[in-house]
This record gives C-alpha cells, structure tokens and sequence, in this order.
C-alpha cells in the first residue's frame, strides 16, 4: 500500500500540463482519468498465483513495483534506497492503431537516502509504453523505462537504475514465497470494500550490487522489501494521506503496516500483516494498529512538518496486549520534494525499529529495518 | 590637401549640381537595390532559422527522410543506442483547413519526451474557472494546443477575460474532417503551429507507423562526428542525420539561385551607376583641363591633382552610398509590409520577419558606393595627371590624347569577348554560375571596349546624309567620337541589361506558356489540398470520379518527396499511369518505357538530370519506402514547376514498392460535348464543396503566368532603373559639352542657323550617341541574353527554354531611347541655346 498524494489547489486556470506528473499516480486519475474506461474491479475471494501475478496487470487502473531497502557498503557505510515501477492505465487511446497511444504510461522513481549529504538523492522518469523502449510485462516481473529496469530472472530480481548523481545496479534473492496481504491478497483500504487493492510483499530480500553516488562505485550487500500492488479504485474521497511501513525483522521475520488517514488526521482504516517466525498475523480495521507521533522535524524547504518518529500499538492478539515498536528515522530529511515536476511532496525514508519490552525496564533493542513513507503533510503545492 | 580639396575639387562639385546629382542618384539606386535584396533575404533566412531552432529546442541532431515520413521502428532503434541522451519522435502534419487559404502546422508530440528536447513544444493546458486541471489534457485525443500566433490567426484577439472556452478546428484528413479541440498554448509563440499528442495526430492524419522526424540530444561527452558515424549506418535509405544548422542551410539552398540572380541585377545597376560616375567625371576633366593646367602649372604636383579628383568621385561615392543604405533599408521595411519575405518567389510564404540594421553589411554596401565612385573617376583622374601642362593650356580640344587610347582598345574588346566565351564553359560552382556572371562582365565590358570602333563604323555609314544639320550632327559624331563613347557608355549597359532581360524573359515566359499546354492535357483538375498539405484522395473516391456522368477518363498522380542526401532539397516523386496519354514535355530519350532494361523506367527532369549526370539509359538509385530501387532513365523532361528536380514512375509500381495507394491530384478529360460545369458540379456534390480544389487548365495556366509576372517584377523594376541611368548619362554629356560648345553655336547662329536648327542640331547628336550605344548595346544584350538562358538559368535553376526574340518590343524600345536621348541632349542644351549669338561668340575668346 503506498501511493503519494498529489494535491491541488483551486485549479488555476493555466497550468502547466508537467510531464513529469505521472510520476505520483493518485488522486487525479481516481478524479479525471477514463471516465467510461472499464477498470477491472478488485473483489476479495480471488487467488493470486504466481509467478502469473508477478507480471503486470493492464487491466486495472494503477499498479506498482516498489523496492526499498537497505545497504552497506565495503567500508560499512549504510545508506537507504528505493525504486518504484509504475503502471497506469489512462483510458486514453484504448483500440488506437498506434503504437504511440497512450493507454498504458509507466513511471519510474528512484532514491539514495545518503547520510554523507544528510538528504536523499532522487530521480524519476515517465513515458507511456511503447515497445522496445518502454513497457511492463505481464507474466513475470519485468518493467523498464529505456534503461531503467526491474524483472524477475526467475529466482531473483534484478533492477538497474542510472541517473545523474548515483547509478545502481542491484540483485534481491527472495527467501520465501510472496506474503499476502489482507484476505489472501485482497488489501481493504477504508470501510467499503471497493476500496481495495491486491497487494503481496516480499520481505527479507538479500540484496547484492553496486551502487554509485558521486562517481564512487561501491559494492553493497544488504536487504529490501518488495511491495506489489494493484488496484482501480482505492483511495477514499475523503482520505488526506497515509502512512506506511515495510520493516525486516533481524529474527528473519516481517512487519508491514499502514494507516489511511482523513482530513482530520483520523484513521479511517488500518492494517498490518507480521510474520513472526513461522506464523502470520494479519489484523485489519479502523484501529488494528495505532500510529503515534514521537517527534516531528519540519522541512526547510516545504516547510511541512512530518512526524519522524512513531510508536506503533500492533494489536496482534484480540483482547491481548499490544506490542508496542518505535520508528526512528536513519536521518530526518528523507523529504521526497518533486514540487518542481509532480506538485507532490512526501517523505519516504530508511527507518530503524526497536521494541520496548513488557518490562519497561528492560533497555530498548533494535528488532528490524526498513521503510517509512507519510503522504499527505506537506502545504498545498502551487503550480 | 584637404584645404586644397575644400577649395578647387569639392566646389566643383557644386557646380555641376545635375551631373553631381544624377550620379549620386545613380550610385544609391544600385546600392539600395542590392542591399534591400540581401536585407530581405537575410531577414526571410533568419526568421526561418530561429522557426527551426524554436522547433528543434536542444537537440543536436534532427532525423529527416522523405515528406511523407519514415517507418517509426527507427525511433526505437535510435532511442536504445548509447550515443543517444534523448530522442523525441515527431510526425508533423500540414492541416488542410477547409476554407482557409493556409495549412495550420501540427507537430504530433510525445509529450514525455518534448520537455528534455524541444521545451518550447510542452503543452500548456487551460481550463476553464472552476474546472479541475485535466493532467492528461497533453494525451488527449484531439486536444490542440497552438501558438500564440496560431490563435490570433484561428480565432483573432483574445480579450483578457475570455479562455479558450473549448473553441473548435476543423481540419481535413483525406476527404474526412475532424473537430480539434483548443485546449491551450504554447511556450513557443511564433510561428503558424500546433502541437497535439503524437498517437493522435498518427490516427487522425492516416499516418500511423510514421513519423517525420526525430530530434536527438547525443549522451555527454560524445563528439557530434562520433554520434554521427556511430548512428548513420542504422537509417534506411533515403532518411538521413543533420545537425540542426543544416535544416537552416537547406531553406538558404532553396532560394540561393534566386538570391544570387538578383543580387546580380542590383550589382549591374551598380556596374551602370559607375558608369554614370565615369561619363560625368570624364566630361568635367575634359572642361576643366585648362584649370588644371594652370593648378599644375602654379605648383600641384600630378600626384595631388589625381588624389583630387578621387577625392570628388569618394564624395559622390560615398554620398550616394549612404543615401543608398537608408534607401536599401526603406524598400525593404517596404518590401516586408506589402509582399513578406519572398520577394515574390514563394520560397518563404507566411514568414513574418523583422528587419534589423545590420552594421557590417550596411559598410559593405556603402563601401561599393565609394568603389563605384572612385572606379568611375579612375580613369579620367588618370588621364587629366597625363597632361602636359604648357600643352594642355594651349589646346582646345580635350582629351585628344585620351582618344588614341581609346582606339587601341578594340584589341581588349575582342580579347574580353574570349573570355566570356571560355567563361561560358566553366562549370558552376556550389550551383552558382560563376563563369556565367563572370562573361555578362566580360561582355559588358567588351560592347563598351568595341564602341569607339564601331562608332567609326557607323559614321561611315551616316555620311550619306546632305542636309546641314545631319552632316554637321556626324561631322561631330565622328570628331568628338570620344565625347560620344563616353556619352553612351552608359547606354550601352542598360541596353545590354534590358535587352538582356527581355529576351530572357520573354523565352522563359514562351517556353512556361508552352510547357503548361504540354503538362495540361486535361479538361479538369481535382486535388484535396495540395500535395505536403493533409488532404489526399484514394482509389475509391478515383472510382467515384469515373463514375460521374460526362466523366471520359481519369488519371491520377502520386506526388511525395524524396531526400537524396543530407544537405540538398528534397526533389519530387510523381506516380502515375504511363500509358494513359500522357503529356510529359520531353527534351531527350521517350515516353515509352525501355523495352530492352531488365529494370522499371523513369523519366526525370532536367534539375534531376544535372544533378546526377544523367542522360537516358543510365541508372538511377531512389529510395522509397526507405529501401533503395534502381530504374533506367527512359527520357529527360522539362519541369519548370519543382526546381530541385522531379522523378516520374509507374503508380502501380509504386504502389506495390510502397504500399501507399493515396492520390495526390487526379486528372479528368470528359466526354465530347460535355461541359464542365456541370462536371464540376457533380463533383462538388460527391465530395462536399470545401474538402477539394477543382481547376480549369486555363485557371491553372492564368495563376501559373501571374506568378511568373509577378516573379519577374523585381527584374522589370531593375531595368527601368538602368534605362533612366543611361539617358541620364546621355543627359550629363550633353549639359557638360553645351557649355563647352557655347562658342560654336554663337558661330553657326551667324552663319544663319536658326535656334530651331540648333535645336535639331542637338538632338540629332544626341540620337547619333545613343543609336551608336543601343546597337551595341542590343548585340551585347543578344549575347548576354544567350547566357542567361543558356549558362545561368540552366545552370542556377536546371531550366531550358526555347529561345524567343521579342523584336518588335525591342525594335520599340530602341527607337524611343533614341527619341527620349534626342529630346534628353537638346533638353539638357537649351539654357544655353537661349544665349544672345553675339555674347556667346565674344565669350568665347
């Protein structure tokens, strides 16, 4: 579950058409996009297989490949990254003999969460599909914008991304079958069951590589999380954003949570999926996992203020105790600002997690690593 | 010795004001013509370069085949290699719009890709107050996105408070229209363009698989060379890479013969300017030989004395060039406000350029000025040092020791004559004639080197005259036959000119007259737009033609364009049945297809022919639909529609290479006895008023020949200057003798001439002058005029033409320059003959 909310002010009456506003597909293409376009719905009780469900899926409005992990480099220095595939199906251009037709767009969206600059390095590409250039397969995992690329080989994944100020090229050896989210993959979203994705994640991938930043090439080992996620229609109007976590457990086990949030900053609709060892734990509803606020950091540059750090209440066991977790950030400004090209501002960044054991005398221990991402806090952009 | 200059040589100056004057006059004609017409092109040229670099934004390199475009698999070829940073594919689109005169340009875009290559292209979207902004309004079929300059003239002003409000275009694709909608602008304002998604653009034009460029930024750190070595070997055949500067280059190639032609025009009014120059300056040093003598005598070394008269030819130069750089400006700030930047050729319609003071080219005019002025004065100033003083203060006559100079110059006339002939033969140089300008000069200069003698030879034959007048007329002919070359030197030039240009033209205009009987064969003529434009008709609308009522027979043609290389013009493709009757004006080979050729015949132009050596029987390589054919040369035709050349084959052969089965123009011969208007009516019904062109063969030969007057104006205007230049060299000569000559006419009037008789005196020399310059200057002109057509035409825009002497315009223009140069000489005479005979007399002595 994670998409970016793009926001819009009172529209203006000349806007800039920016081409690299598909890079954050949301709100707009729920709002504007096909009108008549048949999206395939989401309906529960349906059976992912794999690796079928690996590849992309055109029928359905939006769709993404999203790796965020880990690394440490040869001389131990550890960095967050993230790259995101995109896929969206516009309803422009369905039955059109040309190639060029627009129906199918993809986004690519890359970071470097460096602490040497203290911020993150990003990147982004959109294009609508066109074969050999640009597309995303269905069958196994394969997406790519030129020659950025994400594909399954079979037993691993492989992703290659170049950009100005950092290249990588990444291998990520799965341990296990996929986790499915929600109810056998079918992720609920708000209280209407309409709203809802098919969404599977795969924890604990061991990642090998070079990355480049700075035109320094460094051999990296580490591990990342894959989320893949579809949908037509999954964001309730009245949601404002969310908050989303994808952790690797040290014990080898893992932990994904999200929270949609209103206007107000309510929950409107929770869940987590943990596995812990051998056993999976899957909670959902208004208040299966309860976020709090720790500390809050404000952009320089936004000036939106994010809540850097959590404590997450798992409420694993009904009637039992919650486990209580505490996010902290691997540095506070892992702001994603693309208010330049996409009008959209969000932070998405390399967390530790440590857990506060029922005896509260007991010190604090760091228990996994992964990902945070809160959408929905920066001001309203102006175009 | 500027003390020296302000006190004898510049009031001298002043006081022949007319001589002065009408040299001055002279000289800022010539450069005002020719800088005017360098302004205007280089203005045209500018304007059509910034379009092309607007359009072209970033990009390195451009990827360019025939009009029609290329198979766009070659984009993601290109896009993939490493050399390539960023590529954006193009399809551009000429839209009919029915019932506007002009097309509307529309580049067919992907919208991800124009922002890193072409960011004056990115769509900027509007919407309406209280509409949600529509990011997808950039994919959206049949949204149009236009330039500022596009809307004003689709849809005038707008008003501050007034969006787009969802206004409609609706172009014309095929016979089909289709409704655009206006969806916003573009950061590009110039220029007659819309933008609209690439996909959309394929499908609504019929033009799917196709794109018509590519624009190319190469990856960093890559040489362009390198880029280009590393990406040409992947282009099919007849799509090539060019920088973008080359796109430029190729519209400067369009129109460079034209350019070139009449910058030539305006260099031959200068030529005669500095004639002008030369007659006034060599009369005044005649008359002031005495002062001369004296000056030298009182100490002016010969030195200061030439410097002098230098000095007063620079001023004229100089005046007169400044006078013609504020002259050249205004008529071409005249020019752009009534007719644009084509100067009438149509190379660039539609531009709107600015025109800007262009320092260094306005020096260089001004600098020919000068030249002109001081060229002119060269020779006189030469001759006046010459002198002997103690001689010179004695005799009366001047310039006697000029005139055995003269003499011995028919020697370098017929030696100029020699090298205008092997000039002739000279090949032209990056298709410019060079040799062919090079023996207009050298002829020029020969008719006014062979003037002295020829002069002798007419006043042998003028000696059959009794009367008084006429035999005193040739006794100063032949006496004063120096004075008379000098007097009609300028004649000669103009004449020549003229004449020149009449014959050209009027065998050009016979031969276009003739050649569109020959390519007109038909009763009526159908076309959805014109060929580049987006209208096209296809085998079953052809059906539906045949089909009408009173309809004989018709015939279609094909016509695309074909690049041969990067840098060249591309030249035309016709597709059509060959056997159908049809009216190729051949100069060689024939309209049947070579029998005894293992390979499809061709017929080409001549513009093709000269550009390949060709001749029938050879070979000739074309690439369609990006492969290489090979066809024999069947016969070579004569086309003066498409200058870069044209190639015609079978349709179906084309059709089955191709695979394009679309028709350009159809050709219709009715039934005997049918009218057309009855046809043409039927056809308006079949296919709606609007979305086709339906002309008469006369209507087509009518606009053909107004084009072409209209073409030639600028010619016609350039001959009447050189004419009024040589009468006023006539006009100088005679004003400067009369006053010499104020004794003599003071002698006759007591020998009993009546002043009416001196009169007839005056005018007779007059026309003894300027008879002895027109019949040089029409041989002159003959000759010339067979280079024209011969060496320059063909050899700057590839035409034959029938030769065709209009006689009797020329046999008229003769005879009234005699008449007006009669009239001119003793008009430019009279103050002095109104002079009291006895005052005159004394004053002599």
């Amino acid at each position: 579950m994670r998409r970016s909310t793009p926001i819009f002010g009172a529209a203006p009456r000349r806007a800039l058409v920016c081409v690299l506003c598909w890079l954050i597909p949301g709100l707009s293409f729920a709002a504007d996009a096909g009108n008549g376009t048949a999206f395939a719905p989401v309906r529960p009780g349906h059976a992912l297989s794999f690796p079928a469900d690996l590849g992309a899926h055109p029928d359905f409005r939006t769709e993404w490949w999203y790796i965020t992990g880990w690394t440490t480099d040869e001389s131990g220095m550890e960095r967050g990254f993230q790259v995101t595939f995109f896929r969206v199906r516009s309803g422009i251009g369905e039955g059109s003999a040309s190639r060029f037709a627009p129906s199918q767009l993809v986004l690519a969206h890359a970071a470097v969460a460096d602490p040497a600059i203290g911020r993150l390095r990003h990147a982004e590409r959109a294009e609508r599909a066109y074969s050999p250039l640009v597309g995303a397969d269905r069958g196994a995992t394969k997406a790519w914008v030129r020659d950025w690329i994400l594909e399954w080989t079979g037993d691993r994944y492989r992703t290659r991304v170049a950009a100005r100020d950092f290249t990588f090229e990444l291998d990520f050896i799965p341990p296990r079958v996929p986790v499915l989210n929600g109810r056998g993959g079918y992720s609920q979203k708000s209280p209407e069951p309409h709203h809802a994705s098919f969404y599977y994640s795969r924890p604990q991938l061991a990642v090998t590589g070079t990355l480049r930043v700075d035109g320094k090439s460094e051999r990296v080992r580490g591990s990342a999380w894959l989320d893949h996620e579809w949908s037509s229609e999954l964001m309730p109007e009245r949601a404002r954003g969310w908050d989303w976590l994808g952790i690797n457990l040290q014990d080898g086990g893992s932990l994904m949570a999200f929270r949609m949030r209103d206007t107000a900053g309510a929950a409107i609709w929770t869940a987590f999926t943990l596995v812990d060892r051998n056993t999976e734990h899957r909670s959902q509803g208004p208040d299966a996992v309860r976020f709090t606020p720790l500390r809050n950091w404000r952009s320089p540059r936004s000036g939106a203020q994010y809540p850097v750090e959590w404590e997450i209440e798992l409420n694993d066991q009904p009637g039992g105790e919650p486990r209580r977790l505490r996010v902290v950030p691997l540095m506070d400004d892992q702001e994603l600002d693309s208010s330049r090209s996409t009008g959209a501002i969000y932070w998405e960044g390399a967390v530790r997690v440590t857990e506060t054991p029922s005896d509260a005398s007991a010190p604090a221990r760091e228990i996994g690593r992964g990902y945070l991402e809160m959408t929905g806090y920066a001001d309203r952009p102006r175009l | 010795m500027s003390s020296l200059l302000r006190k004898l040589f510049l009031p001298s100056l002043l006081q022949r004001r007319l001589a002065t004057a009408l040299s001055l006059l002279a000289i800022a004609l010539g450069v005002a013509l020719g800088l005017a017409v360098q302004l205007i092109h280089d203005a045209a040229l500018e304007e059509f370069g910034e379009g092309v670099r607007r359009l072209s934004g970033l990009a390195d390199f451009q990827v360019v085949g025939p009009r029609e475009g290329f198979d766009e698999r070659l984009y993601g070829v290109l896009a993939l290699r490493p050399e390539v940073a960023e590529a954006s594919p193009i399809l551009e689109v000429e839209a009919r719009i029915p019932g506007a005169a002009s097309t509307l340009r529309i580049i067919g875009i992907d919208l991800f890709r124009v922002a890193a290559v072409q960011p004056g292209l990115v769509p900027i979207a509007e919407t309406e107050p209280g509409e949600s902004v529509d990011r997808l309004a950039g994919l959206r079929e049949r949204n149009l996105f236009l330039t500022v300059d596009a809307e004003r003239e689709l849809f005038g002003e707008r008003t501050p408070d007034v969006g787009v409000g969802h206004r409609e275009i609706v172009v014309q694709s095929g016979l089909t229209l289709h409704r655009l909608r206006h969806s916003g602008v573009l950061p590009a304002t110039g220029g007659r363009l819309g933008v609209m998604d690439i996909a959309s653009a394929q499908t609504l034009f019929g033009r799917t698989g196709t794109l018509t460029r590519i624009d190319i930024r190469i990856a960093e750190g890559l040489s362009r060379q390198a880029a280009l070595d590393a990406l040409a070997p992947l282009l099919p055949a007849g799509v090539v890479l060019r920088r973008v500067d080359e796109a430029a280059g190729e519209a400067g190639a369009l129109s460079r013969a034209y350019r070139v032609n009449l910058t030539m025009l305006a260099a031959i009014a200068l030529l005669t300017g500095g004639f002008l120059v030369f007659s006034a300056q060599w009369l005044a040093v005649s008359r002031r030989q005495r002062e001369f003598a004296l000056l030298r005598a009182l100490g002016l070394d010969r030195r200061q004395l030439m410097h002098g008269l230098l000095a007063e030819g620079a001023v004229i130069g100089s005046l007169g060039g400044v006078a013609g750089v504020a002259l050249g400006h205004a008529l071409a700030a005249v020019t752009f406000r009534v007719a644009g930047a084509d100067l009438g050729a149509g190379f660039f319609q539609g531009l709107v350029p600015t025109l800007k003071f262009d320092p260094l080219l306005s020096a260089a005019y001004l600098l020919l000025g000068v030249l002109a002025g001081v060229a002119g004065t060269g020779v006189p100033a030469r001759e006046a040092a010459r002198v002997v003083p103690a001689r010179a203060l004695h005799a009366g006559a001047p310039g006697a020791a000029a005139m055995s100079a003269m003499h011995r110059r028919t020697g370098a006339a017929l030696a100029a004559l020699s090298v205008a002939m092997v000039a002739c033969l000279l090949p032209p140089v990056s298709d410019i004639p060079v040799g062919g300008y090079v023996a207009v000069a050298a002829v020029l200069g020969a008719a006014v080197l062979a003037l002295p003698a020829l002069t002798h030879g007419l006043a042998r034959l003028l000696a059959r005259g009794r009367h008084p007048v006429w035999r005193l007329a040739r006794a100063r002919f032949v006496a004063a036959a120096e004075q008379v070359v000098v007097a009609s030197a300028g004649v000669v030039a103009s004449v020549a000119l003229a004449s020149a240009m009449a014959i050209m033209v009027s065998s050009f205009r016979g031969s276009v007259d003739d050649w569109l009987s020959q390519v007109l064969p038909a009763d009526l003529y159908l076309r959805a737009s014109s060929a580049s434009a987006s209208g096209f008709l296809d085998a079953e609308a052809l059906e539906r033609i045949r089909a009408l009522p009173g309809v004989d027979s018709a015939d279609s043609v094909r016509a695309i364009q074909l690049r041969l290389d990067a840098s060249a013009p591309q030249i035309t493709l016709l597709a059509r049945g060959i056997s159908e009757g049809w009216g190729l004006p051949l100069v060689s080979g024939t309209l049947a297809p070579l029998s005894d050729s293992r390979l499809p015949s061709a017929w080409i132009s001549e513009a093709l022919a000269d550009r390949g050596g060709l001749s029938p029987g050879d070979e000739l390589e074309l690439p369609i639909a990006g492969t290489m054919h090979r066809f024999a040369v069947a016969g070579i035709w004569r086309d003066y529609a498409r200058q870069h050349g044209a190639v015609v084959i079978e349709r179906q052969l084309y059709e089955a290479i191709s695979g394009d089965s679309r028709i350009n123009d159809v050709s219709i011969r009715l039934k005997p006895g049918q009218r057309a208007d009855e046809v043409v009516g039927a056809l308006q019904r079949t296919f709606g008023e609007d979305r086709t062109e339906i002309a008469r063969p006369g209507e087509i030969r009518a606009l053909t020949l107004q084009v072409f007057d209209r073409t030639f104006l600028i010619t016609y205007l350039m001959e009447a200057v050189a004419v009024t230049i040589g009468l006023f060299g006539i006009a100088t000569t005679f004003a400067a003798q009369a006053v010499t000559r104020k004794g003599e006419f003071g002698m006759l009037r007591h020998l009993g001439f009546t002043r009416g008789e001196i009169g007839r005196l005056l005018a007779l020399e007059g026309a003894f002058a300027a008879g002895a310059g027109v019949l040089v200057g029409l041989a002159g002109g003959g000759a010339i005029s067979l280079i024209l057509v011969e060496v320059i035409n063909r050899q700057s825009f590839h035409w034959s033409m029938d030769l065709s002497i209009p006689f009797g315009a020329l046999a008229t223009f003769a005879l009234s320059l005699v008449a007006l140069a009669a009239a001119v000489a003793r008009l430019a005479a009279r103050h002095v003959m109104s002079e009291s005979a006895v005052l005159a007399v004394k004053e002599d002595w």
